[in-house]
């Protein structure tokens, strides 16, 4: 047993926090701070410049050839400055699923530009009416010769504004059974008919409701077989690598602690020097320790040759449920200081904990909510019958 | 080196063992014939003819050396199977008076390895001439103590006063007339202190244990017993709390044993994590059985069941030293750079 990342890792890490104090400047973050966007152009051309848009994958490919848990340490990095990387992000699960089920020409059209950094992919599989259940999606294609025509909306679009296509699960045969009748698409989202939406969310990140009106997309573009989205979505799944959890977590408890060590104006003790601020932080360390082991064993378990499962249940569960907890807590522990805004000039330890306060119940939403994240643990990991 | 969560040949051989002992000597049989003093003198035996002690002790001073880890591994076990017997405490305080070294020190310490003696440790200071709720105090042969900044022994006479307790605990209040001085000095702090860390992560080794066994008396029991002609375990109400419980465990398991691990390998942030890693571990614990208890209504409120056994230790184990929020301000003091503060 040995908990220490190895030297390739601890070395991805160093390299990272060069990369980031290069490369997330103040300006980047600010200007994702008022946009809500997190996704930012010259960041993400930087990090292609760097070989860093797929580093898990193989060098031929145009990766760096890095195992799960060293991807992991990069995360790490990245989550706890707060870099923006939805869009990195999401571009390549479905660069991978191209990879993997594309066809050469679709091969050809988005994996060199999606590693030179000038892409960006968007996922459209929430619609207004389903989320967790996607299966049900509603948006409709419909053949026209080589072309399809697409109309339905999608919800919670992230990044769609800055995208250049949209990964979307359609219904190709509404007759069939659920799962059976679904087709992905390559959706091209600058054209006629693609509306987009600005939602704004309760932590300032913007996300989109978008709409599609008579959309045209080549056969080209569709990704698999037709009525064989279901099987496309299934490879995503099986692609999908551990994330790095507890990025944010960690990042309100440093700013925390900060204060707890300063001495406030007019005061004859730093917070600290109560027992019961002690405790409350030490709480906070250990639920974020643990966020951290459970994504770090969710690597290894895929760094030793499995599938993610339950390991990346629990992990994702765990950390956004512990940063709904904590971040309320240590708002508490600040007493009406703590509702003091981010950003606003008065706020205690820059406004973190108010901060994680509105973030996190994002968390326990995308990625599949904490309550889908149970029954998967539930059915899977305790092989209890099938969650009603 | 890189990370690898899967123990080791060896280690899994010690496992292997533990395990193996306590399913012929600590079957809930067993544990229940012991209570209420909670003391197997069986199963303490074989114990320690099996080393229990003398692993834990450094080669130099005559033991065998194993880490904290390998202890922490044999300690799930012991916790899996709730063993009768004050094995913690022995193996802690063994280490404590290997650690101090002074003549009075060795003795004591040839006693507990050789001379088959059961020497345990308070957690607490004594408060007005008396020490409250000695772990093992109610079997011990010695007691070791730190008072003013010495440490002490005592043997307990007749003067000790066993304690009913929720979880079946053999502790005691031990009034302190005469005990005798071990060591003084700056080495008592670092001795006890060391002590302490150690005591935790052992501890929070050991909760794993029940909550992980609990767990699965629960999830079976929610797989056998049905309502409306389904199992409950399919009811997201029943199936979501022991989810999470078994989430929480999960982590408390790799908490407890990265702090285990970091004893030799990264003992700079062992103190931290050994407290972090009892209250984490306390609270998963405690969380895990009375999710399960609760899934068995009514039955599980009844003595018979066995799941009330791990529940009541769940609890009380830990609750000999104090409750989880001690530990984490403890850890955020060495977090803080904070001394003196701990404790
Ligand atoms: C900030 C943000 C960004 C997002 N970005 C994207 C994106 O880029 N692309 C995209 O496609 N989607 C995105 N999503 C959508 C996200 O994936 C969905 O919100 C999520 O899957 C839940 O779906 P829903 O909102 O329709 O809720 P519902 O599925 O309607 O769920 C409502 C509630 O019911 C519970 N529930 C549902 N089913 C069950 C069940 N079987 N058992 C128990 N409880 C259940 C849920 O847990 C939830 O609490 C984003 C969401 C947010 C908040």
């Amino acid at each position: 047993m040995d908990f220490r990342l190895g030297e390739a890792a601890e070395d991805v890490r160093r390299q990272a926090r060069q990369f980031l104090e290069q490369h997330l400047t103040d300006e980047v973050k600010e200007k994702m701070h008022t946009t809500g966007v997190h996704h930012d152009w010259d960041f993400h051309r930087a990090l292609s410049e760097r070989g860093w848009v797929a580093p898990g994958w193989p060098v031929e490919l145009g990766g760096q050839g890095y195992s799960v848990v060293e991807g992991l340490v990069m995360q790490e990095e990245f989550h706890q400055a707060g870099a923006p990387t939805y869009g990195v992000g999401t571009t390549m699960i479905v660069a991978g699923i191209i990879r993997r089920l594309g066809t050469p020409a679709q091969k050809e059209l988005v994996i060199p530009r999606a590693l030179r950094g000038e892409i960006i992919i968007v996922l459209g599989f929430t619609e207004p009416e389903c989320g967790s259940v996607v299966v049900a999606a509603q948006t409709r294609a419909v053949r026209d010769g080589d072309e399809w025509v697409i109309n339905g909306s999608k919800m919670f679009t992230t990044n769609a504004q800055e995208g250049d296509y949209a990964f979307m699960l359609t219904r190709t045969d509404p007759d069939a059974p659920k799962h059976k009748g679904l087709t992905t698409f390559l959706v091209p989202l600058r054209q006629p008919g693609v509306e987009i939406r600005p939602i704004r969310t309760l932590s300032g990140e913007r996300t989109n409701l978008t709409f599609y009106t008579d959309v045209r997309v080549e056969d080209g573009l569709r990704i698999g077989e037709v009525d064989g989205g279901w099987d496309v979505m299934a490879v995503g799944l099986s692609l999908e690598r551990a994330g790095a959890q507890g990025g944010e977590s960690s990042r309100m408890l440093a700013a925390l602690e900060r204060w707890a060590c300063t001495t406030p104006e007019g005061g004859s003790a730093p917070p600290a020097s109560d027992p019961r601020v002690r405790a409350r932080l030490g709480r906070a360390a250990a639920e974020n320790e643990v966020s951290t082991l459970l994504a770090r064993r969710s690597g290894w378990v895929q760094d030793s040759g499995a599938l993610p499962g339950v390991e990346g249940s629990m992990a994702k569960l765990f950390a956004s449920e512990a940063i709904t907890r904590q971040s309320a807590d240590l708002l508490d522990m600040l007493g009406p200081d703590g509702m003091r805004s981010e950003g606003d000039p008065t706020a205690l330890a820059g406004g973190a904990a108010e901060y994680a306060y509105r973030f996190a119940l994002g968390t326990t939403t995308y990625g599949g909510t904490s309550e889908v994240q149970r029954n998967i643990i539930a059915q899977r990991g305790l092989g209890l019958p099938r969650p009603r | 080196m890189a990370l690898d969560l899967s123990p080791s040949e060896e280690q899994q051989q010690l496992i292997d063992a533990f395990a193996a002992l306590y399913d012929k000597e600590s079957s809930t049989e067993r544990v229940r014939a012991a209570e209420p003093l909670g003391h197997d003198p069986d199963l303490w035996r074989r114990l320690r003819e099996n080393g229990a002690v003398e692993m834990a002790v450094d080669e130099a001073a005559g033991g065998w050396g194993a880490t904290v880890l390998d202890l922490a591994l044999v300690a799930e076990q012991h916790g899996r199977h709730l063993g009768s017997a004050p094995m913690l405490e022995a193996q802690v305080a063994a280490r404590t008076l290997a650690r101090v070294g002074t003549p009075e020190a060795t003795g004591l310490l040839e006693g507990a390895m050789d001379g088959g003696r059961l020497v345990t440790l308070a957690l607490h200071p004594p408060r007005a001439g008396l020490l409250r709720m000695v772990p093992a105090g109610a079997v011990a042969d010695a007691i070791l103590f730190v008072d003013g900044g010495r440490l002490l022994v005592l043997e307990p006479g007749l003067g000790r006063i066993r304690v009913a307790n929720l979880g079946s605990l053999p502790v005691s209040d031990v009034p302190v007339e005469g005990s005798r001085p071990v060591a003084e000095g700056p080495v008592v702090r670092d001795a006890l202190e060391g002590a302490l860390d150690e005591w935790l992560v052992l501890m929070a080794a050991a909760m794993v244990g029940p909550g992980a066994r609990a767990l699965e008396i629960g999830v079976g029991y929610a797989k056998d017993r049905h309502a409306f002609g389904v199992p409950i375990g399919s009811f997201q109400a029943v199936a979501h709390g022991l989810a999470d419980a078994a989430t929480a465990l999960d982590g408390a398991q790799l908490l407890e044993r990265e702090a285990a691990w970091s004893a030799t390998e990264e003992p700079g942030r062992f103190r931290e994590l050994a407290a972090l890693a009892f209250g984490f571990c306390t609270d998963a614990a405690r969380q895990a059985s009375y999710r399960s208890l609760h899934y068995h209504g009514g039955y599980g409120f009844m003595l018979e069941h066995d799941i009330q056994l791990f529940w009541r230790r769940a609890k009380g184990w830990p609750a000999q030293y104090a409750e989880p929020d001690v530990a984490f301000g403890r850890a955020e003091a060495c977090r803080l750079g904070m001394s003196g503060e701990e404790g």
